[in-house]
C-alpha cells in the first residue's frame, strides 16, 4: 500500500515512548518518574517474582496441576508497569492473560490459581478488590471497562477503571465501541492494548494497516500513546500520566505497549515456532524488561544478585504454599454452581437443585 | 386511575422507578431528546435531566457494555435497544456477560440490568425489526425473558424487571404499543416475573400463549364460544422462567392444549411449553399438545407479513382438530 504523505504525517507522530534503553541507560530524563528506590526495588521485585511464577506455573501446567494458563514471560514490564500507577479504589478489568495486575492488586496466588482451575472460588473477588474476573471473549472487557468508568465518574470515585487487551483485541469491534463511547462521555478510562506481535499465531501485520495502534485513539478523539512496553518506568510513567488525565476529566487514554510474549499463546498446545522465528524471539529477548532494569538498579547500587535470589526463593515457596492451600479448596459440587444461577432461583433449576442434591448425597 | 396505552404504561413505569431510584438510569438511542423512535422515554430526559436519561452513540454492543459497567458500580440500567432484530449486535454482552456475572463470580457480582426492547410483526416494518427472538433469549441460562400484552402488565412488570437483580430482557409487541387503552392505577404496582395471567377461564382445552398472540387467541376463544367449546386462555407473561403451576394446573383441569407463539415454529417456547406438559402432565391429556407458530422462514417481507403470521383463524381450527381428537 502506497501511503500519501498526509497519512504518514499522522502515523508519525506515534513515536515510541521510552524512558530506559536495552543498556538500562537513562535516555529521557525529563520523563523520569518520581519513584523512590524503595519503589524501584518493588517494580524489580515484582518483575522477578513474576518470571518465576511464570515458570512454575508453566511446569505446574505440564504435571496437570494446573488448568488454563496463558504464559507472560516478557510482558512483565507491560504488565506491572501499568498495575503499579494505579490506586487500590481503582479497578482491573483483565483478560485472561492478565493475571499479575490482579494479583498484584490484591488477589491472592491461591486463587488466581483457582481461577486457573475454573473453581468457582477463583471468581470469587474479595470485597474491596475491584477486579473482574479475567475475560475470555476478547475485546468484551473493553465496553465494560467505558461503563465502569462512568459509574466510578457518576458516583464520584476518586478512581479510573484499566482494561487490557493484545494487538489482537485491537481488531474486534468492541474495541472501537469501547474507547469511542469512552471518549463521547468523557470518562477516566484507560485502555491498555499489549502489542505482543501476535494474536496467537496472526501477526500484528495482518491487523491492521496501521503503522501503530496508538493512533487508533485519533479517530475516537482521545489520547494515545505508544509505549516500549519492554520498558517498566515509561509504562509506569504513560499509566500514571493516563489516570492523572482521566482523573482531572480530561478523557480516556489509550495505551500501546510494545512488548513480546516468550512463551505460547496457552499452554493448551499452542506452538509458536509454527508462526515465528528463533531470530525473532532473539530479538525480542535482547530487549528483555528484567535485564534492563537489572542493569539499571545494579547502576544505582540497589540491586545485588543476593536480593533476587531472595525473590527468586520467595517466589517459589509462596507458590508452593499456594497451590497447596487451592488444593485443599472444596471440591465444586453442581449443587454449588447450581446456586450462582440467580438471586432467587426459578423452578426448573430448584428442581434440578433437588435432583443434584439427592444425587451427590449418594 | 387512567386510561392508558401499552407505551404509556411504559413510561409511566419507568417515571415510577426513576423517582423511586436515583441508580435507575436510562439510556440507549434516541432516548434522550427525542423520546425514543416509539416515544416510549417521551418526557423522561426532561423531566430527571441528562445524567439520568441519556443518548449513546450508535452502538448496541457497546450499549450493552456500558450497562453491565454501570451495573458493577452500583447502578441499575435499563437499557434500550431500538429494535429486537438488533440484538445480534450485543448477543455477546447479555448472553456472554450479564447472563453469567453471578455464576463467573461466585455469587460476588451481578448484573441487574433490564434490557427493553421493541419486537413483533404485523406493523409493516424493514427487515430485521420485527423478528421473534425470545427462544434464543429463554434458551441462555441467566436472564429472564418477559413479554407482556396488556398496558396494566407492561407497567407491573416492568417495574418488577427495573427491581430484579438479575438480567431481565423486556420484550414489548409493537403491535400491541397503541392498539388499545385500558385502565392503569397511576401508583405503582408490581406483577411478579415468572407468573403467567389467566387471561380467560374454561373448561374444554387451554390456550397457552404470549405477547399480540394473546389477543389473537382471546379472539378465537371467543369464536370458539359461539360453537359451545370454552377455552382457557393462558398468558405467560414472562416466557423465562416459565410459570410451570398454571400451566399444568389449566392442562389437567382442560385436558387438552395448544401452544400459540408468533415466532417460528422450531425449537423456542412453545417446543418447551409443549415438552414440560408431555414431561408433567401427559396423564391428563385426551390429545397431543400442538402448537400454532409461525413457519420456520425467514420473517417475510412486509408484504407478506399478514399471510405469515399466525392468525386466530389458526387458532381455531387447531383448537377444533384438538376438541375432535
Amino acid at each position: 500500500m502506497e501511503k500519501t504523505k498526509e497519512l504518514k504525517n499522522i502515523e508519525s507522530q506515534f513515536k515510541t515512548f521510552q524512558i530506559l534503553n536495552e543498556e538500562g541507560e537513562v535516555v529521557n530524563k525529563k520523563a523520569m518518574p518520581k519513584l523512590s528506590d524503595e519503589e524501584l526495588k518493588e517494580l524489580m521485585t515484582r518483575m522477578v517474582y513474576t518470571r518465576i511464577w511464570d515458570q512454575r506455573a508453566i511446569s505446574l501446567n505440564r504435571q496437570g496441576r494446573l488448568g488454563f494458563y496463558a504464559p507472560v514471560a516478557g510482558q512483565e514490564a507491560s504488565m506491572l508497569g501499568s498495575q503499579f500507577a494505579l490506586e487500590k479504589q481503582d479497578w482491573i478489568l483483565p483478560g485472561y492473560r492478565d493475571i499479575p495486575q490482579i494479583v498484584y492488586h490484591g488477589v491472592s496466588l491461591e486463587q488466581a490459581f483457582l481461577w486457573s482451575r475454573g473453581h468457582y472460588q477463583g471468581g470469587q473477588m474479595p470485597e474491596g478488590v475491584n477486579v473482574l474476573m479475567p475475560q475470555i471473549i476478547i475485546g468484551a472487557q473493553i465496553i465494560q471497562n467505558a461503563g465502569v468508568a462512568m459509574g466510578l465518574k457518576r458516583k464520584n470515585k476518586d478512581a479510573v477503571a484499566i482494561t487490557y487487551t493484545g494487538d489482537g483485541g485491537a481488531s474486534q469491534g468492541d474495541f472501537y465501541e469501547g474507547i469511542n463511547f469512552a471518549g463521547a462521555f468523557n470518562v477516566p478510562a484507560i485502555f491498555v492494548v499489549q502489542n505482543n506481535r501476535f494474536a496467537i499465531s496472526v501477526p500484528v501485520e495482518k491487523q491492521s494497516a496501521a503503522e501503530t495502534i496508538a493512533q487508533k485513539a485519533v479517530a475516537a478523539g482521545i489520547h494515545g500513546v505508544q509505549v516500549d512496553g519492554m520498558d517498566i518506568l515509561a509504562v509506569y510513567a504513560a499509566t500514571k500520566e493516563a489516570r492523572e488525565r482521566g482523573l482531572a476529566g480530561n478523557g480516556p487514554t489509550l495505551i500501546e505497549t510494545l512488548t513480546y510474549r516468550y512463551g505460547p499463546h496457552t499452554m493448551a498446545g499452542d506452538d509458536p515456532t509454527r508462526y515465528r522465528t528463533s531470530d525473532l524471539d532473539d530479538e525480542w529477548e535482547k530487549k528483555d524488561p528484567i535485564v534492563r532494569f537489572r542493569k539499571f538498579l545494579e547502576g544505582k547500587n540497589l540491586w545485588s544478585e543476593e536480593e533476587e535470589n531472595k525473590v527468586v526463593e520467595q517466589a517459589k515457596e509462596d507458590i508452593k504454599a499456594a497451590i497447596k492451600k487451592a488444593d485443599s479448596a472444596p471440591k465444586q459440587k453442581v449443587t454449588d454452581l447450581i446456586g450462582f444461577m440467580g438471586e432467587e432461583l426459578p423452578y426448573n433449576l430448584k428442581e434440578q437443585m433437588e435432583e443434584y442434591k439427592e444425587k451427590e448425597s449418594k | 386511575m387512567a386510561q392508558m396505552t401499552m407505551i404509556q404504561a411504559i413510561t409511566d413505569a419507568m417515571r415510577n422507578e426513576l423517582k423511586n431510584n436515583e441508580d435507575v438510569l436510562v439510556f440507549g438511542e434516541d432516548v434522550g431528546q427525542n423520546g425514543g423512535v416509539f416515544r416510549a422515554t417521551e418526557g423522561l430526559q426532561k423531566e430527571f435531566g441528562e445524567d439520568r436519561v441519556f443518548d449513546t452513540p450508535l452502538a448496541e454492543s457497546g450499549i450493552g457494555g456500558l450497562a453491565i459497567g454501570l451495573g458493577l458500580t452500583g447502578f441499575r440500567p435499563v437499557m434500550e435497544i431500538q429494535f429486537f432484530g438488533f440484538v445480534f449486535e450485543v448477543f455477546d454482552s447479555i448472553a456472554a456477560q450479564m447472563a453469567r456475572m453471578r455464576y463467573r463470580s461466585g455469587g460476588v457480582y451481578h448484573s441487574p440490568v433490564t434490557i427493553r426492547s421493541p419486537f413483533g410483526g404485523g406493523v409493516k416494518t424493514p427487515e430485521l425489526h420485527a423478528d421473534s427472538l425470545e427462544g434464543l433469549m429463554a434458551q441462555t441460562p441467566g436472564v429472564k425473558v418477559v413479554i407482556p400484552s396488556t398496558p396494566y402488565d407492561a407497567k407491573g412488570l416492568l417495574i418488577s424487571a427495573i427491581r430484579d437483580n438479575d438480567p431481565v430482557v423486556f420484550l414489548e409487541h409493537m403491535k400491541l404499543y397503541r392498539s388499545f387503552r385500558e385502565e392503569v392505577p397511576e401508583e405503582e404496582y408490581t406483577i411478579p416475573l415468572g407468573k403467567a395471567d389467566v387471561k380467560r377461564e374454561g373448561k374444554d382445552i387451554s390456550i397457552i400463549t404470549y405477547g399480540a398472540m394473546v389477543h389473537s387467541s382471546l379472539k378465537a376463544a371467543e369464536g370458539l364460544a359461539k360453537e359451545g367449546i370454552e377455552a382457557e386462555v393462558i398468558d405467560l407473561r414472562t416466557v423465562s422462567p416459565l410459570d410451570i403451576d398454571t400451566i399444568i394446573a389449566s392442562v389437567e383441569k382442560t385436558n387438552r392444549a395448544i401452544v400459540v407463539q408468533e415466532a417460528q415454529k422450531q425449537a423456542g417456547v412453545s417446543a418447551h411449553v409443549v415438552a414440560e406438559i408431555n414431561e408433567r402432565a401427559i396423564l391428563s391429556l385426551e390429545a397431543p399438545v400442538l402448537r400454532v407458530t409461525a413457519p420456520d422462514t425467514i420473517f417475510p417481507f412486509a408484504s407478506a407479513e399478514d399471510a405469515w403470521l399466525p392468525s386466530y383463524k389458526d387458532i381455531v381450527e387447531k383448537a377444533k382438530y384438538i376438541i375432535n381428537f
